[in-house]
This record gives C-alpha cells, sequence and structure tokens, in this order.
C-alpha cells in the first residue's frame, strides 16, 4: 500500500492499493488529469479501456484520454473532434494554396520551354 | 434529425438499455432505431448517464451536434483503443506540417523563377489528392461553427493547427498497422457523421 494515495483512489474515495490500475498513470501531483477523465468517461469506463490494452500502452491511453477529455470540457459541444475538422480545414486550404503556385510554376515552365524553342 | 418516439419504436438507447422509449426521451432525437451501433458505441465509451449529463449541459440545439461527435470519438477509440482520436490528429498534424513545408518551399521556387535566377525545372507530378485520408470522413457534416470562436462554448482554436496540448503527443509511427496505411477512417463503414 502506498503511503500517496493516487489521484484516482484519492476523488473515489477508495483505499488505494499497490496494485491499482489508475496509480501509475494519475499521479497525486495532478489530480485535475482524473478529475477531468473521470467526468467525461466514469472511473469504471477508465479502468476497463486501461485493463483492455497490454501494460506498455496504457499510459498512452491514459495520456490520450485525458487529452480528449479535457478538449471535451473546453468544447461541450465538440470535443477535439472540432480539432479533426479544423486540421482537415487546414490540410484543403494549404493544398489549394501549393496547387495554384505548383499551377504558376506550371506555367513559368511553359513559357521558359517556348523562349527556348525559338 | 431523426427521431423515434414511443409510438413508433423505441430509440436505440432505450432499446439496448431495455427501458421503456418515453416521449421526451432525452437521447431518442439522435439515437434512432436504425442505427444501433451508435449507442452501443458511445454506452461503451461514456456511459448513458454521463451522456445524459453532457446533453443536458447544453442547449437543445446544439445536443445534435454534440451527440454526433461524441459518436466519431466514440467509434475512434473502439477502433483505436490506445490513441482514439488522437491518433488522427496527430497524423493530421504532420500532414499539415509537410503540406506546409512543400508549400514554403514552391513559393521559394516560384520567386526564384519569377526573378529569373534559374530555369525552372520540368513540372512536378500531380499534387497527391490524400483520398485514403480521413477527408471522405471528415466530420464537416456538423452543422457547426458555433464553438470555433465565432460565439458558442468554448473552442476557438481554429485559427492555427498549432492546438495547446496537454501532453505531448503519441508518436503516430509507433502504430501504424503492418501494412503501413494511414487509414483512419478513410475505408468504408467509417463514421458516419
Amino acid at each position: 500500500m502506498t503511503s500517496k494515495r493516487f489521484a484516482a483512489c484519492k476523488q473515489l474515495r477508495r483505499k488505494c492499493h499497490s496494485d491499482c490500475i489508475f496509480l501509475p498513470y494519475f499521479p497525486p501531483n495532478n489530480p485535475q488529469r482524473f478529475s477531468y477523465v473521470h467526468r467525461i468517461y466514469g472511473a469504471s469506463s477508465v479502468g476497463k479501456m486501461l485493463q483492455q490494452v497490454e501494460e506498455h500502452q496504457r499510459g498512452d491511453v491514459a495520456d490520450s484520454l485525458y487529452y480528449e477529455a479535457y478538449w471535451r470540457i473546453k468544447d461541450p459541444v465538440y470535443g477535439c473532434v472540432g480539432i479533426i475538422t479544423a486540421l482537415h480545414e487546414e490540410i484543403y486550404h494549404v493544398q489549394f494554396q501549393l496547387a495554384k503556385v505548383q499551377a504558376q510554376i506550371d506555367l513559368l515552365y511553359q513559357n521558359g520551354v517556348y523562349t527556348f524553342d525559338s | 434529425m431523426a427521431s423515434s418516439s414511443s409510438y413508433n419504436s423505441p430509440c436505440a438507447a432505450c432499446k439496448f438499455l431495455r427501458r421503456k422509449c418515453l416521449p421526451g426521451c432525452i437521447f431518442s432525437p439522435y439515437f434512432p432505431p436504425e442505427e444501433p451501433q451508435k449507442f452501443i458505441n458511445v454506452h461503451k465509451i461514456f456511459g448513458a448517464s454521463n451522456v445524459t449529463k453532457l446533453l443536458n449541459e447544453l442547449l437543445p440545439h446544439q445536443r445534435e451536434d454534440a451527440v454526433n461527435s461524441l459518436a466519431y470519438e466514440a467509434e475512434a477509440r473502439v477502433r483505436d483503443p490506445v490513441y482514439g482520436c488522437v491518433g488522427a490528429i496527430t497524423f493530421l498534424q504532420r500532414q499539415v506540417e509537410r503540406l506546409q513545408k512543400e508549400l514554403d518551399a514552391a513559393n521559394a521556387d516560384l520567386i526564384r523563377y519569377a526573378c529569373n535566377e534559374f530555369t525552372p525545372p520540368p513540372p512536378p507530378p500531380p499534387l497527391p489528392i490524400h483520398h485514403n485520408v480521413a477527408l471522405r470522413q471528415r466530420p464537416a457534416e456538423f452543422s457547426r461553427r458555433s464553438s470555433m470562436g465565432h460565439g458558442g462554448g468554448g473552442g476557438g482554436f481554429h485559427q492555427t493547427p498549432n492546438f495547446p496540448m496537454p501532453y505531448s503527443l503519441p508518436n503516430w509511427n509507433d502504430h501504424q498497422n503492418p501494412s503501413g496505411d494511414h487509414h483512419y477512417y478513410g475505408g468504408g463503414g467509417g463514421a458516419s457523421i
């Protein structure tokens, strides 16, 4: 048993055992991390999601859940899906700009070819 | 907006939860009985009571988009239990960075050619169109913009792709499937939002 209860067990008001599945990923010095995840997903969902992956992947699971919970709290309507939409728009915009510049380069090349042939 | 009531058939949520679908059921406008998987995914990841709380905190006109974005995230998490949506975000951000570098290089070339510093090379191959990327699955069907810094709740990050992250993102390359394809939601039957 650890003398410091980890954030998850502290918030859930339960005894923190040394094999607590949350304890490596929700340290006591960052209570917001578990608070956000708990608020959006619930403790049992998070526990299940951690259990269904290999141990070496659990850190990434906890991190990505925190990231998504963070954005869902910040933007309750779209969450991190809003970021995906904005990124798609950015990609479209940059591709469009790139196509324009490529077309201008092609035009210069064509003018160059005509100049060389004459 | 699909809708069901107890007069017709229970909504997908009440059907799954095996309860009576009462008039005024908060789920029924957004989880039609024809789309059972949508609620199954959302319930699996978020839980029905959490979704109820989330929806109750929103105005009615915001709820459809909220449910659709939750369904999108839930499906992403079911497909990718480790990274969920974050994997797609990482991939798209890298794509933006790559394209921006290409654009910067092309602009620099254009300036050089225009100033006749040297003869332009033959035209490059056609610009690849990323059909296999999540563009086909882009959640642009959302009737949104209100939370993108235009007066709705939250958001405001649309001005730049450099979104503030609460942590540093995972390495996308560690997460490629064995074929190396980046097929995030690009195949058929993806997020039907």
